[in-house]
């Protein structure tokens, strides 16, 4: 029968924002591999058993240089991408491990947790000014997207009042709609962390590029080009990520009363229900590697130049490791989601980012108890399927 | 219990000091490393489920014969 069946269009759009796309289903009952079709009519194999995925996600087999012939595009936008290279996320080792090095003591547990007192005051603020102008609100431009914006900005030394030109940059960056715009958006954005870089060489800061305009460049480490595409990986996954995940989480948690009184009356089950909303909303659904030789895995053989897409909806919801999938449950160990990914290019950022949840959904629940949505859930819009999973907006009343 | 941790492998994710806090930490340059004093894991059962959550298998547990 499923010789009939035509492989699965991935990525679709999703229904509901918190949960993958019905036609996903056909992926859970074929794990752990299924052949999908890409936008362009091409196949390529898609990994939604979690055993198979932590196993190919960590293979050096896998290629994430997109700059590679034959790498997989998930949508035509990227498709028309040529010649650019991404900082970390698009490179493999050896380059990578020596990119990520630069910047990894920045992002430990430990600078997390020191972090912490001023994510709570950037939160507080954005919460305080939010409620000055409210009810009603638009939870995403008033309080998702500047939290990790601002944190961000902090941590890397960029001005947070340049705010309206990268979030705007980054949105075109990540979300087109047209090659060119993702083109142009990327041109405008190392233009700006050019003329940063170049100030930062003059009146040097406290932030985590001034010490890398400092030290890696002044030492030849990193020459500006390499500088510029780290600066600016880090900028936009540093916001827009998480931002999505604070909409969509607050969304979540709305649509499900029962567990939100729970998160409520202990706030020590915070951490459990940040992994579990991670593994729940698996908001990076689809991550994209092309294999550089033959591959056997689970009785299959992935040959060289195949596209290996991960669709993290499916593989966060394996219920041979995580029992009733589709339930939000505090209670059971969301640890080992792959939702940050798995292997050299898991989430540099995850600890910020776990740090960040947790404070900004618990302040904001706690501070306005009566939070609510302010227009039929179904009306809400959220974005498609080829991209970042996240709500366009969120409008709320308290 | 023998923990061993390959530093050239390590990518500085923090999973083992997140999961055991009691036994791992990160150095200064983020890098896996293990608490003073609990060298060999202080009897944590977290120790071997930290291994299971390094993204790169950076970390190695053996049982140590006595």
């Amino acid at each position: 029968m499923t010789e009939t069946t035509a492989p699965v269009a991935f990525p679709q759009s999703r229904t509901c924002p918190y949960q993958p796309p019905a036609a996903y289903d056909s992926l859970r009952s074929e794990r752990p591999l299924t052949r999908i079709t890409l936008f362009d009519g091409r196949e390529a194999w898609l990994v939604s058993g979690h055993a198979t995925a932590r196993a190919l996600l960590a293979d050096p087999r896998l290629s994430s240089d997109r700059s590679r012939p034959g790498f997989p595009a998930p949508t035509r936008r990227f498709a028309g991408i040529k010649n650019r290279r991404t900082a970390l996320l698009g490179v493999d080792d050896p380059e990578h491990h020596a990119q990520r090095r630069m910047v990894v003591g920045d992002f430990t547990l430990k600078r997390a947790v020191e972090l912490r007192p001023r994510i709570q005051q950037i939160v507080d603020e954005r919460l305080d000014a939010m409620i000055a102008q409210g009810p009603p609100a638009d939870l995403v431009s008033a309080f998702a997207l500047p939290v990790p914006s601002m944190v961000i900005c902090a941590l890397l030394g960029v001005p947070y009042a340049d705010h309206d030109f990268f979030e705007t940059q980054s949105r075109r960056l990540l979300r087109g709609p047209e090659t060119a715009d993702v083109e142009d958006a990327r041109d405008r954005l190392e233009a700006y962390f050019g003329e940063l870089i170049d100030r930062k060489q003059q009146d040097p800061g406290t932030g985590l590029l001034d010490d890398l305009v400092h030290r890696q460049l002044r030492e030849g480490a990193l020459d500006r080009e390499g500088l510029t595409a780290l600066a600016l990986i880090l900028l936009v996954a540093g916001h827009e990520t998480t931002a999505n995940m604070i909409s969509l989480g607050t969304f979540t948690l709305l649509q499900h009363p029962e567990r939100l009184a729970e998160l409520r009356a202990d706030p020590r089950l915070l951490p459990a229900a940040v992994e579990e909303l991670m593994r729940m909303l698996s908001i990076a659904d689809g991550l994209l590697r092309l294999a550089v030789e033959d591959i056997e895995v689970a009785g299959t053989t992935i040959r060289k130049g195949d596209g290996v897409v991960f669709a993290t909806s499916v593989i966060n919801r394996d219920e041979t490791v995580y029992p009733e999938p589709d339930a939000l449950d505090w209670s059971r160990s969301a640890r080992h989601h792959v939702a940050f990914g798995f292997g050299i290019h898991q989430c540099l950022g995850q600890n910020l980012a776990r740090a960040e949840l947790e404070i900004a959904l618990h302040t904001l629940f706690d501070r306005l108890p009566t939070l609510r949505l302010a227009a039929p859930a179904e009306e809400i819009p959220f974005k498609p399927g080829d991209t970042i999973q996240g709500m366009l907006e969120l409008p709320v009343t308290w | 219990m023998h923990i061993d941790i390959d530093k050239d492998v390590c990518i500085g994710a923090g999973q083992c000091a997140l999961t055991a806090p009691d036994v791992f930490t990160q150095d200064d340059d983020g890098y896996s490393a293990l608490l003073p004093g609990q060298e060999d894991g202080g009897g944590s059962p977290l120790v071997r489920e930290a291994a299971r959550a390094c993204p790169v298998s950076a970390i190695t547990v053996s049982e140590t014969v006595s």
